[in-house]
């Protein structure tokens, strides 16, 4: 019974407000009084609506804006381990509205499977994400001028930890740098440069090169840490690279995410890079004590996604996308779109609110939204 | 003035850009200039000078030549000068430059074979879509570049050579000189077919129009001449400029018609093109800017436009208004909360205007009568034409004579007029409200405290504006949608902005903790906040403060909530049950009793019973005396003796650590270095031993002192802030950790290098009534400074951020069907907020269906 009177209000009332409802109803309410509930809800609802003409994107902007000037500067360290730090309070928020593509701080938050995410193994998973690079499991790196070769002397203990054998170091040697002949002596590697012998100086660079060179792991993680929260065990990653992770066999792909937009805008699509927009700017919002309603996020994440890609907003992005010139050349860069508009020929048809204020005309919101209609005699 | 019609509005329905061709600026031009000469001996403009008549007048007595107008009458007119030799235009530099390069040398076709400009276009359509018109431009080159397999014009099969542009004017063909006449004249031979490849209209622009043959000059009335002190003149930066141009541009002329050689007029032509292009933009890199004969750089028509200072965003964007005022505030519990209290001197400045009819015409002959200098009197007649007349002692009479109805006259405020009152940063809709004038004597605005925070306005000296708003409309307007009671519940997160504050909690609190007050006292109080009908007490001897507060609530308001503290608050029927009030219930951004009676009664009733609650808890506060006294810092001896033991232990437990520590003893967190790991335990010791500091502060002190109270009702600071006073102040700490930069392996020259303690790392241990140590007083110093820094540096960016947010989405706005849509009615959302409610209309965002529910099941 009262389920059917759900189902009825279900097109009237949106679902946040039904599901509130059937939470907070006493069991055993009758229909009667359920029917009440739910009429008054409605009348509350119907009440509560935005009108026509409303400016609520500019409302938007000011409930962003104004507590921001509350907001802290600092990053912060994260969990004390010093390379890895977060970006908090207003350069997080300016980054993430600018739409950067290169953040300060790429972070990701790594869930596993079961039953990987109850602790197994936790340790070796984490390691073996982390991007390994040679500098990491050699103990030494020299030259030996008189027979022109780099030595390397490797660091047994690390690679027994990364399951690494000298033979397959010597494999992506001989793969990323073309001219050496690499060869195994006890726990040392010897690089032997082919050819021009006396070339010091390209042995020299190849030396700083071979530091460099990607052994294991996933791209762009520099650091990796194992967290545990509540009861599941994370992995927290300095640096970010959704595609690759995501294609790891223990990585649950439901939760595991990043705070590179971009990055999941390119791997899931815009709606969920929208949706971590808003996410990532309500946690910081959140995190400095603040209060701004999720609303407001959403709506300026939806401009920023509305074209199908992530745009900030900035001059490049979402303002220079603006149909009106005069309202592009009030942001900035003036001349530079008066000049691109005199050249297209574009017409101003005057429909935005800063062109109509440089005007002293009423501008299309709010009040100077509705005209009146009326019949005049001939 | 006949053709006044003040009824009908003329409204521009858009605005078309685009480029004069020569024959239009010589249209539209009404004086041809032919010298560089300004006025004559007599100081009249000279005809065919830049200040020629026929431009427009700039003199209070002149005619313009053209329309016959005087000085504010004449808009002003374009003139023209004929260049002897055509120059570039340098805002359109890149195009010429992009043109010339794609295009062939001989017939003037783009470089791309017939069959592949389709295909291109679609590209190119979209990158301009995308990445805007300069994008576009680049990839037209681009794609040439990639096409030039061979450098031959696919149409004509003429060979092209290398175009380069050397900064900022000149084109090389083959490291060779390009003319500007022969660039106009390849520029002539592009099509218009092959315009549309690079984005360009050819119904608005032709390449050739580009470069100038003859140069526009803007009207006089654009940069007038200033008349310094001393009588002299002292002419715009533009006429200047264009007299520069002028003057090189005859001597061209003279030079080509006598026939000078070929180097001299060479000379002369890249002068008069560095003044053209200084003359659009005096900013251009690699070309040293023109300046004054002080050496400061001329401000040309580029700086004239961009940026803050420019027309754009000073003029056009950002307006200037009359009937405003400012002035500094001052608080005064005994208004309303939506008056604003206006001194005397200014309510007979500002003014409103009131159309006269039959009816109040005597009403407001009399404001004319009093004249300017009495009050209520008036300053201005307007008469129906719209002229202006000042009514003074000696034109009081024969205005007096000529009032007649359907002339406004312009009287001085009155209480209850409409006012629009801001105070700046604005950086929310609450910044600008409007209020009803009450005027009163003094010379400082008055304000209600508990319209403070909205504002974010306090009293030390801050100044806040007024404007008046002048038409029928406006005051409609302002007087529906933002007049205080309106803008109670913030759009931002959907709870009361305004509230109880200070004395108005703590008084509240007081009171309704409150037994034994006289039927004396009570009626007292009831009569200070307004209450004349004494009914609503029942007689008797003691009455507790909560029957006086809820003398203040409506007879049916039925309320269930929590203190700050938890203890329950039980209103039934106007009367508090239980409980006591505080700030929870009565402040802002909480206030949930002030947010349900608000959601019940409707924003009217709120603000009067606001304004009473808040009176009754100042007046009570007034009456029974309330201060704070160094004296409630006080701890009696064994309390200090505690703290003492407390701190004591503390710094052995980081003594012991940092021994462990030296001793490689101390294990580490995982994940953690050592040192990381003992300065995490070290502030983890502080910080207790500063908690329980705070605890025993928390016990010992007086429950009845005033510094305590206003901690417990919320009204102002917390136990925290007294245990600094009294005991300690505790760890300094930045980012958060202990202060460890200054010297090497020091923080400061008083301490031993490695010195890891608690006093050597900025804990202060002395409480500020003590008073701090040297040391202490330094590390203090640099938490201070490092905020200060903190908040000088984030205003500007928070500032930015605000700006951009604002500009980018200022356009959307709800449209009748419920979506959100921008200026070019795109979608962007279907629903706003996915369920299209108003936050300002909601409960913290949400409908409560609790209290509904409530409601139905009881």
């Amino acid at each position: 019974m009262t389920e059917a009177l759900f189902k009825e209000y279900e097109k009237l009332l949106p679902k946040r407000i039904i599901e509130d409802i059937k939470e907070a109803l006493p069991k055993g309410t009758g229909a009667a009084k359920v029917k009440k509930v739910l009429e008054l809800a409605l009348e509350e609802y119907l009440q509560s609506k935005v009108d026509p003409g409303e400016s609520v994107g500019l409302i938007s902007a000011e409930s962003i804006g104004e507590p921001s000037t509350q907001m802290t500067l600092n990053t912060f360290h994260f969990a004390g381990v010093a390379e890895m730090n977060v970006t908090t309070g207003l350069p997080r928020i300016i980054e993430i509205l600018d739409g950067r593509k290169d953040l300060k701080t790429p972070m990701m938050e790594i869930h596993l499977k079961s039953p990987f995410n109850k602790g197994k193994d936790i340790r070796i998973i984490a390691e073996s994400i982390k991007e390994t690079t040679l500098k990491e499991v050699i103990d030494e790196i020299s030259i030996n001028i008189a027979e022109s070769t780099i030595e390397l002397t490797l660091l047994a203990e690390k690679l027994k930890v990364l399951k690494l054998t000298p033979a397959q170091i010597i494999k992506v040697l001989e793969k990323s740098l073309k001219g050496y002949a690499v060869r195994q002596s006890d726990d040392r590697i010897l690089m032997k440069a082919k050819g021009k012998e006396d070339n010091l100086n390209e042995i020299y660079k190849s030396k700083e090169k071979i530091k460099d060179i990607y052994i294991k792991g996933v791209k762009g993680i520099s650091h990796v840490l194992p967290v545990k929260r509540d009861e599941e065990f994370v992995i927290i990653t300095a640096g970010s690279n959704l595609k690759d992770i995501l294609t790891l066999e223990y990585v649950d792909d439901k939760t595991t995410s990043t705070n590179n937009i971009h990055e999941i805008a390119s791997v899931l699509g815009v709606e969920a890079a929208r949706q971590s927009i808003i996410n990532e700017v309500f946690r910081v919002i959140e995190n400095q004590g603040l209060n701004v309603d999720v609303r407001h996020i959403m709506l300026v994440a939806d401009t920023m996604c509305v074209n199908g890609t992530v745009k900030g907003i900035t001059r490049y992005g979402v303002v220079s996308e603006k149909s009106s010139v005069l309202a592009r050349a009030s942001f900035e860069t003036s001349i530079k779109h008066i000049i691109n508009a005199s050249l297209v020929g574009e017409v101003d048809e005057l429909t935005s609110v800063v062109e109509n204020v440089m005007l002293n005309q009423p501008i299309p919101v709010g009040t100077g939204l509705p005209g009146l209609v009326t019949k005049v005699k001939r | 003035m006949d053709d006044y019609e003040p009824y009908v509005f003329k409204k521009v329905k858009s605005i078309t850009f685009g480029v004069f061709s020569p024959k239009a600026i010589k249209k539209m031009a009404t004086a041809k200039i032919v010298t560089p000469e300004l006025y004559d001996k007599e100081g009249y403009p000279v005809d065919g000078g830049l200040m020629d008549t026929r431009l427009g007048v700039i003199d209070p007595g002149l005619k313009c030549k053209t329309d016959g107008k005087k000085l504010k009458d004449c808009p002003g007119h374009f003139g023209y000068i004929e260049l002897a030799r055509p120059v570039i235009h340098i805002k359109f530099i890149n195009v010429i430059y992009t043109l010339l390069k794609c295009t062939c040398r001989e017939c003037g076709r783009v470089l791309i074979p017939k069959n592949r400009i389709d295909k291109n276009m679609k590209l190119l359509d979209q990158i301009n879509q995308e990445q805007g018109l300069t994008a576009r431009r680049l990839m037209v080159k681009e794609i040439v570049t990639a096409l030039k397999t061979s450098n031959k014009c696919p149409y004509c099969n003429a060979r092209q050579h290398k175009i380069s542009l050397e900064k900022p004017t000149t084109f090389l063909e083959n490291d060779k000189r390009i003319s500007p006449i022969e660039i106009r004249s390849r520029m002539e031979k592009v099509t218009d077919d092959d315009l549309l490849i690079f984005g360009i209209n050819p119904k608005s622009v032709r390449p050739e129009w580009m470069v100038l043959t003859v140069l526009p000059i803007p009207p006089v009335t654009i940069r007038p001449s200033i008349t310094l002190e001393s009588g002299e003149r002292s002419e715009d930066d533009l006429t200047h400029k264009l007299g520069d141009i002028v003057r090189i541009n005859q001597r061209l002329f003279e030079n080509i018609n006598a026939g000078a050689p070929e180097i001299i007029i060479e000379d002369l032509w890249d002068l008069l093109q560095y003044h053209i292009t200084t003359f659009f933009d005096n900013e251009v890199s690699q070309l040293p800017p023109a300046r004054h004969k002080s050496g400061q750089p001329l401000k040309t028509i580029t700086s004239r436009i961009k940026s803050k200072e420019g027309r754009i965003r000073h003029n056009l964007a950002g307006k200037r208004t009359n009937f405003s005022s400012r002035t500094v505030i001052s608080p005064d519990p005994m208004i309303h909360l939506n008056e604003v209290g206006v001194p005397r001197i200014v309510a007979m400045k500002l003014t409103v205007p009131e159309r006269i009819n039959d009816w109040n015409f005597a009403y407001l002959k009399k404001f004319v009568e009093r004249g300017p200098s009495e009050y209520p009197g008036a300053n201005y007649i307007v008469r129906p034409d719209g002229k202006k007349k000042k009514i003074t002692e000696e034109t009081k009479e024969q205005v007096l004579e000529e009032l007649e109805p359907g002339y406004f006259v312009e009287r001085h405020l009155l209480d209850g007029d409409i006012a629009i009152f801001n105070r700046q940063p604005s950086l929310h809709r609450m910044s600008m409200m409007c209020h009803k004038v009450k005027v009163l004597p003094g010379k400082t605005f008055r304000l209600n405290p508990a319209v403070c925070h909205p504002y974010n306005a306090d009293f030390d000296g801050d100044e806040m504006n007024l404007h008046i708003p002048q038409t029928e409309e406006a005051r409609a307007e302002a007087e529906t949608l933002m007049i205080v009671q309106t803008q109670l519940i913030s759009p931002r997160y959907g709870l009361s902005v305004i509230g109880c504050i200070q004395d108005a909690i703590s008084g509240n609190y007081l009171l309704t903790k409150r037994e034994d007050l006289t039927r004396e006292q009570a009626i007292d109080l009831l009569a200070a906040v307004g209450i004349d009908d004494f009914s609503v007490l029942r007689k008797k001897d003691k009455y507790s403060g909560n029957e006086i507060f809820s003398a203040l609530l409506p007879k049916d308001f039925d309320f269930k909530g929590k203190t700050l503290k938890g203890n329950p608050v039980v209103i039934k029927d106007g009367q508090i049950k239980e409980g006591f009030m505080d700030r929870a219930n009565l402040g802002e951004e909480r206030g949930l009793m002030l947010r349900t009676i608000h959601k019940r009664y409707g924003a009217d009733q709120t603000i009067e019973i606001l304004r009473r609650i808040f009176l009754l808890g100042a007046i009570y506060l007034q009456r029974r005396g309330f201060t704070t006294a160094v004296s409630d810092t006080d701890l009696p001896e064994l309390a200090r003796g505690k703290i003492e033991e407390i701190l004591s232990k503390a710094e052995a437990a980081v003594e012991e650590l940092i021994q462990s520590y030296r001793d490689k003893t101390l294990e580490a967190f995982p994940g953690r270095t050592l040192q990381e790991t003992l300065e995490l335990k070290i502030l983890e010791i502080l910080n207790k031993a500063r908690n329980m500091s705070g605890e025993i502060v928390q016990e010992y002190s007086d429950k009845s002192s005033h510094t305590i109270i206003m901690a417990d009702s919320g009204a102002r600071g917390n136990f925290l802030n007294l245990a600094q006073m009294a005991a300690v102040v505790g760890q300094q700490a930045m980012r958060g950790k202990r202060i460890e930069k200054g010297y090497r392996e020091r923080t400061l020259s008083c301490f031993e290098r490695g010195d890891l303690s608690p006093r050597a790392h900025g804990f202060v241990r002395s409480g500020f009534k003590k008073g701090l140590a040297p040391h202490e007083f330094f590390f203090m110093g640099i938490t201070g400074r490092d905020s200060l820094m903190d908040t000088a540096l984030r205003t500007p960016k928070s500032g930015y951020l605000y700006r951009r947010l604002a500009n980018a989405m200022q356009d959307l706005k709800i449209e009748y069907d419920e979506t959100v849509r921008d200026a070019a009615r795109k979608i962007i959302q279907f629903s706003y907020g996915e369920d299209a409610i108003d936050v300002s209309r909601s409960e913290k965002g949400h409908i409560n269906v609790r209290r509904i529910i409530e409601k139905v099941c009881g």
